[in-house]
């Protein structure tokens, strides 16, 4: 049920730490040897076989993550990608924060960028089914396995909430990854940005520790290194945002998707670990969403089928993260009786 | 005011005048070019260690983490964050006070004016230090300047202490430069030249004539006018880091004139402190009259009934809708209720009932008056960073804050560094503004005047102003300096 893939060190970008200058080495193992390994076998599906079927049929995990895949492979196999760009100069150039839909992040720097990339190939979501989750924490537990997370750091936690008829019910909160994330507009260095498949990450390297995302995120999504003495075993790496491991004491981390995961065919951390198949990877590009039993659906369909809803969109920060209730469960938050 | 100098000339010898400014000078300037005491030692000596004690623990929290500090994930924002706006507030509301008297031409200020804005200088940097322990990485603050991100709040506050800080700096010094020649011509070059040179640039050539002093009066009075709105615009941006968050108990319009107005109150309470401490220490006693005390007592208390306005209009709205209200809750009758009942108490019923009643309206209670407000008010910083904080948004755990002797450490040292820099100040620079404390005379500045004809005078010199018939400096002194035979 776990992977098939041995662990992530594939891919590695040596990132400048100047701002101008790009490089973009790629280095361990380069991510085509797992696409390729990945597209061993029969080859036909295509990206677009799934996006233009209308039904609802379920495909199997593995032609899902075959289209991941596959559409990740032609991004490297190009070469001119944004895989194989520097995050920081491609999010230079996007022209402002307010683009729900795309890039992230305002800045001088390499404007010329932009025309010579190729559109995003993908970009990310998650869709939260509320029925199934029984509160076992197995996504927090993975989570914080693979990136070595205190126990105080739930990167994912599961909130027991009570419905409105009084039982007890469970929501998992990983980060929205809001398309218009609070949290990167108060950043006062950049350190918060979003990268092009709608990903908001920090830049450990950069962060001042100043908190003022803590204060305002709507979801309590983020966490701090509070403390020296966190214990890491030897790593073939270097962190980069979208896996910052090990953390730098004095910044703030937080849920990244495993986008790391994502471009390269798997599951998200959580979304394998859940034996209720509650978290769903989702691309709204291609518009697929796959869970850790297999289960593969249309994602718009899916979302509209179940009347999905987004966590507190009073905040208007337009998250990624779409949940699905059963009856009488709602995510209005009560701050009221808080006390 | 105008023929200062010819009244100097005219009358020089034994007038009353004259005695009268050579005591100033000699009281002025005895801490600044006398030998230092015993006790001025041992007090530096101590306040040194402790400050010492706080840079040790700040080195500490940096090789362990803030954790160290008491700080966690639902307690993202405690102590040093309300101790930044404490120490910036006090500055802010010392330095407006010295200035609207300035404005005002509130004669009587005379002998205040160099205290307050010392105390702004001082406290100011102070705070502005506090942001070094409350960032994770402080050696990256640098990148605030190079990856600016306009639309972050802390950018702006950024941008506004930094100004904020100059602005201080340039209020301080302008008044100084008379001072400065005074102190160097009873200096003499031969003593020490060192001091005797750096003085000498520093006072710009200073030799008190018309035209030098018709300038001065000018910028003074430009940068007095301009360093009340820089202040209120100061505190009103360091409100929004917090106001422009979503957390219920900092989303509040309330909070940029909130945090104005606390500054004012706790600023003026320390100008009070301070005032008290440097008469005694220093022996103003004969300077710093019970007038004094009880005028500044008056303004404090009027802040204070403000700010207690301000406070019930923050939390009464929330609370009676209820619809975000667990902080109130908590801030009334839950986990913070001691902190904010201290508050009430201490900060507000008992200092404006010491300024209330005729009895306690003098000297020791007017300092008893501010010293509670002073701390109750950094008590009232703490309910407003913390149980916003620490309130949960979406399970029903709230976060705590424990104190830690790190944190308790190097807020303690913030909070000896204000005398400790004083005393160092004013080991250089006179502790009182000998230039003004002549300009105004000694009837101008320690007179006796019953309390209904200083309240009558303050309302009706504000009005003036207001009405735009006020002309500055001097307009007011309601005692011209009588020529004497
Ligand atoms: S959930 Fe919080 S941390 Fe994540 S993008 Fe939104 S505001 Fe930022
Ligand atoms: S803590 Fe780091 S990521 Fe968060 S706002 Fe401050 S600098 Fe940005």
């Amino acid at each position: 049920m776990r992977r098939e893939l041995p662990r992530r060190w594939y891919l590695v970008r040596k990132l400048s730490r100047n701002n101008k200058q790009v490089s973009t080495e790629l280095s361990v193992i380069p991510a085509e040897s797992f696409v390729s390994s990945l597209d061993k076998g029969d080859s036909s599906t295509r990206s677009g076989d799934l996006t233009e079927s209308s039904s609802d049929k379920e495909y199997s995990r593995r032609n899902f993550l075959r289209i991941f895949a596959t559409a990740a492979g032609a991004a490297v196999a190009v070469g001119s990608g944004i895989e194989m760009l520097s995050y920081r100069a491609y999010a230079q150039s996007q022209p402002t924060t307010n683009d729900w839909s795309g890039g992230g992040m305002t800045g001088s720097g390499v404007a010329t960028m932009a025309s010579t990339l190729a559109p995003p190939t993908h970009q990310w979501a998650m869709v939260i089914d509320l029925r199934n989750c029984d509160g076992c924490k197995s996504c927090t537990a993975a989570c914080q396995k693979a990136h070595y997370l205190t126990p105080e750091q739930t990167w994912i936690d599961v909130f027991s909430l009570t419905d409105s008829v009084g039982k007890t019910y469970h929501l998992p909160r990983p980060c929205m990854q809001c398309e218009n994330p609070p949290c990167l507009h108060v950043c006062p260095v950049h350190a918060t940005f979003r990268q092009d498949q709608g990903i908001v990450l920090v830049d450990q390297d950069r962060c001042i520790g100043c908190r003022m995302c803590m204060a305002a995120c709507p979801y309590e999504a983020r966490y701090f290194n509070w403390n020296s003495g966190v214990k890491y075993p030897p790593l073939p790496v270097q962190p980069t945002p979208e896996f910052p491991v090990p953390q730098r004491l004095g910044t703030v981390g937080k849920c990244t998707f495993c986008v790391g995961n994502l471009n390269h065919g798997m599951l998200s951390e959580c979304a394998a670990a859940c034996q209720m198949g509650v978290i769903y990877n989702g691309d709204l590009k291609t518009d697929v969403a796959v869970n850790g039993m297999g289960t593969t659906v249309k994602l718009s369909k899916f979302l509209y089928d179940n009347d999905a809803v987004t966590y507190k969109p009073e905040q208007n920060t337009h998250p990624r993260v779409w949940y699905i209730l059963g009856h009488g469960q709602n995510l209005t938050t009560d701050i009221a009786s808080k006390s | 005011m105008a023929n200062r100098a010819d009244l100097s000339e005219t009358n020089y010898g034994n007038s009353a005048r004259e005695r009268w400014s050579n005591d100033v000078r000699r009281a002025a300037m005895r801490p600044t070019i006398g030998p230092t005491s015993r006790s001025w030692r041992v007090s530096v000596i101590l306040l040194g260690l402790v400050v010492l004690a706080g840079i040790l623990a700040w080195l500490y929290q940096l090789k362990h983490g803030l954790g160290s500090a008491g700080y966690n994930d639902q307690a993202f924002w405690a102590v040093y964050i309300a101790d930044v706006i404490a120490f910036i507030g006090v500055s802010y509301g010392g330095a407006v006070i010295s200035a609207i008297l300035r404005l005002t031409g509130q004669s009587w200020r005379a002998p205040l004016t160099r205290l307050a804005e010392g105390t702004a200088l001082i406290t100011v940097l102070i705070g502005a230090m506090f942001i070094f322990p409350h960032l994770g990485r402080p050696e990256r603050f640098w990148e605030i300047l190079v990856y600016v991100n306009t639309s972050s709040p802390l950018f702006w506050d950024f941008i506004a202490i930094g100004t904020y800080v100059l602005a201080t700096i340039i209020f301080f010094y302008l008044p100084l430069i008379p001072d400065l020649a005074s102190v160097n011509k009873m200096l003499g070059s031969a003593d020490r030249p060192m001091r005797y040179r750096t003085y000498r640039a520093l006072s710009l050539n200073w030799i008190g004539n018309e035209r030098q002093r018709r300038l001065l009066h000018g910028v003074m009075s430009l940068i007095a006018l301009i360093i009340v709105p820089l202040a209120v615009s100061v505190h009103s941006v360091l409100s929004w880091a917090f106001a422009t968050t979503s957390r219920p108990g900092w989303n509040e319009s309330v909070f940029p004139p909130y945090f104005v107005i606390a500054a004012l109150y706790s600023g003026t309470a320390l100008v009070i402190v301070v005032a008290a401490a440097f008469r005694k220490g220093y022996h103003l006693e004969r300077f710093l009259t019970k007038r004094h005390f009880v005028r500044l007592g008056y303004i404090m208390a009027a802040l204070g009934l403000v700010y207690a306005y301000l406070t019930l209009a923050d939390l009464l709205p929330d609370g009676y809708t209820g619809i975000t209200a667990g902080w109130i809750s908590q801030t009334v009758t839950g986990r913070y209720a001691i902190a904010f009942w201290v508050y009430v108490i201490v900060g507000e019923v008992l200092p404006v009932a010491l300024v209330a009643i005729k009895r306690t309206r003098n000297i020791a209670g007017m300092t008893v008056a501010s010293a509670s407000v002073v701390i109750a008010l950094w008590v009232k910083r703490i309910v407003i960073v913390l149980p916003s904080a620490t309130q949960p948004l979406i399970a029903s755990h709230w976060g705590t804050y424990h104190f830690t002797w790190v944190s308790i450490t190097i807020t303690l040292a913030g909070v000896a560094a204000i005398p400790l820099g004083l005393m160092i100040l004013f080991r250089f620079i006179p502790v009182m503004s000998i230039d003004e404390m002549e300009e105004v005379g000694e009837l101008g500045s320690t007179e006796q005047v019953s309390e209904h004809t200083i309240v009558a005078q303050e309302l009706l010199s504000v009005g003036a102003h207001i009405n735009g018939n006020g002309n500055g400096n001097g307009a007011h002194v309601p005692h011209v300096p009588k020529k004497e035979a």
